[in-house]
């Protein structure tokens, strides 16, 4: 009985976490999926993006929230310089390349940020109420927190489906030389691309900011939730990450309910290998 | 000695491993060995991960996982069942071996990127499982008792003693490194790596020899994780998996040349050599990742076959020299 109220006021807050996972991992599954590239500096923008929030509501004093408008140019920007610079390159080269390039990213973001923001924790001290739905307890924070996610995801899917640029994209993942044939500019859809998902990454660093307290390097365990999201709802395909995320968040508020929290990485990763060995294409992607 | 000319391939590397075991002892001073310590250690695990990087062609993120899973098993013998130093490296390498041959059999039939994935999962679940092994110490590790130390003649005989296993260590890695290179076995790899399937079309058994090479390249990091640990005396999971040194394992085979013998000395040396310049000099030191990251950056975009690869390109008789 205890376990069950346990649960009962873990997992709404899992869920409402596993939404902002979601979007994170949509950033790197978008990537991953229009051009075959993980994106080992997406820890670092969401790093970056926590950074953002603290700079907009600490040192300007602005609502975090209306900081997002500010956030997810710069992260798109941002994002397309690093394809610009580090990734068109070696679009085309075996993965170790692309593995590398986008690793020399990350060394040179947390150099960086360690250089100014020090390795130190930091906290947004922000605060939104709460909501009480019987014996739990939703903070604002994090209600506002998903709300933002699914409007991130469905105006991601909105510019996927219904304009010309998000068919572009469309039909760069799908076949790049076809698409190429067909007049797309490919090179350009690629940086608007990865754009798209360094600017996610950056919106849930901003979102995961507002409840959590962070560091430069705290953008590192979020990449590996990525990567665990990302395949267990096929690599490549944004609405499975949104799944994943949630699964994932659901995990981590059941699984502190039977033993001890330190045993949910244990059961993330292993998890993790036994989707990427038996369905590589996500749980809920298509059979091979 | 007819055809030395033919073994020069190997010559070289061993010339440059006895090379830095005498360094210590031509300069004598003790921060000397310190430093070739860690070089020669650098070099035996690059060494070993170019035989499943450079010659089969498999990105492994996570093989510093051989290294902590091989000096866990090493050290809990030395330090809770008090086993002999030198039957708890045997242990830790065939440990190692042991992990890799279960591990290659299910992760190896993924390819190119979802094998890395794979690996930096296994690097991470292992990590996190270790944290909660109490046998193991879970998260606050194993200590040794300093007493350990008297069975090697105190503590500063010990880590005399430590260096010159890692020198023979090294050795080994290179001696193994240039026989698979040229073998019928790393052929097999060669091909794998070029073209899997063509490979087994040509009657390469691609889930065996790569099984096989995972195995080899597992074995001396998990022997060096012993012997390090016991240098260190204790062990700790956040120090036994480092995600990051995984990474500059790769850097390292990627500087010097995937898929020589020699490159992954000159990428160690390298690496190695840059990093402790960054991190002692004033100009660059809280800066010193990001000049790292802008190094690997213009080497991955412009240098992708790395200094060996790139001297072998520009001269043909480079070409016989440098295996």
């Amino acid at each position: 009985m205890q376990q069950i109220n346990l649960l009962l006021a873990s997992l709404p807050d899992g869920i409402l976490l596993g939404f902002v996972y979601g979007v994170a991992a949509m950033g790197l599954t978008l990537i991953w999926g229009v051009m075959n590239v993980i994106n080992l500096s997406h820890g670092p923008i969401i790093a970056l993006g926590m950074f953002g929030t603290y700079l907009i509501f600490n040192k300007l004093g602005v609502n975090p929230y209306l900081g997002l408008f500010l956030v997810a140019p710069i992260g798109l920007l941002l994002g397309i310089l690093i394809y610009t610079v580090a990734v068109h390159r070696v679009i085309n080269a075996p993965h170790l390349s692309s593995l590398l390039a986008t690793f020399s990213v990350n060394m040179i973001i947390i150099g960086l940020g360690t250089a100014v923001f020090t390795t130190s924790p930091y906290n947004v001290d922000f605060n939104m109420g709460s909501v009480s739905l019987g014996s739990t307890t939703l903070l604002g924070t994090r209600l506002i927190a998903a709300l933002a996610a699914i409007i991130a995801t469905g105006s991601l899917y909105l510019f996927l489906y219904r304009t010309r640029p998000g068919k572009y994209i469309r039909a760069v993942a799908n076949n790049r030389a076809a698409a190429e044939l067909m007049g797309v500019p490919s090179s350009r859809i690629l940086a608007l691309s990865f754009g798209l998902g360094t600017m996610l990454a950056a919106i849930s660093g901003a979102l995961i900011a507002t409840f959590f307290p962070f560091s430069i390097l705290s953008g590192g365990s979020y990449e590996l939730k990525s990567f665990v999201i990302g395949v267990l709802g096929g690599l490549g395909n944004p609405v499975g990450a949104l799944v994943g995320g949630l699964a994932l968040g659901v995990l981590e508020a059941v699984v502190p309910a039977f033993m001890e929290t330190s045993w949910v990485p244990v059961i993330e990763f292993g998890l993790f290998i036994l989707v990427l060995l038996v369905r590589p294409n996500g749980l809920f992607g298509a059979k091979q | 000695m007819r055809n030395w000319k033919q073994y020069i391939g190997i010559i070289i590397p061993l010339l440059v491993v006895a090379g830095l075991l005498l360094y210590p002892a031509i300069t004598g001073k003790a921060a000397a060995r310190e430093t070739a310590f860690t070089i020669l250690k650098a070099i035996a695990l690059a060494s070993s991960l170019n035989i499943l990087l450079g010659y089969t062609g498999y990105v492994s993120f996570g093989h510093i996982v051989f290294f902590g899973f091989g000096g866990y098993v090493g050290f809990y013998l030395l330090s809770v069942q008090g086993v002999s130093l030198w039957i708890c490296i045997l242990m830790g390498g065939i440990s190692s071996g042991l992990l890799a041959f279960l591990l290659g059999k299910a992760i190896l039939r993924l390819r190119g990127a979802y094998f890395a994935l794979a690996t930096i999962g296994v690097n991470e679940a292992m990590r996190a499982f270790i944290n909660n092994f109490d046998l193991f110490g879970g998260a606050t590790g194993l200590t040794l008792n300093f007493k350990a130390y008297q069975a090697y003649g105190g503590a500063a005989k010990a880590l005399e003693m430590a260096f010159y296993i890692v020198a023979a260590l090294a050795f080994l890695a290179l001696i193994m490194s240039y026989f698979i290179r040229t073998s019928k076995f790393g052929l097999g790899l060669l091909a794998i790596r070029e073209n899997e399937d063509a490979a087994e079309v040509m009657g390469v058994f691609a889930p065996d020899a790569k099984t096989w090479a995972y195995v080899l390249s597992a074995i001396v990091p998990g022997m060096i994780g012993v012997l390090f640990f016991f240098k260190n005396g204790n062990v700790e999971p956040h120090d036994a998996f480092p995600l990051h040194a995984s990474i500059e394992l790769l850097v390292m085979v990627m500087l010097g040349g995937q898929g020589t013998v020699l490159g992954p000395i000159l990428g160690a040396f390298a690496y190695q050599g840059m990093r402790g310049y960054l991190v002692t000099s004033d100009f660059f030191k809280d800066i010193q990742l990001s000049v790292s990251g802008v190094l690997l950056l213009l080497i991955v975009l412009f240098i992708p076959t790395g200094a060996i690869g790139w001297l072998r390109q520009r001269a043909a008789i480079l070409r016989r020299i440098l295996a």
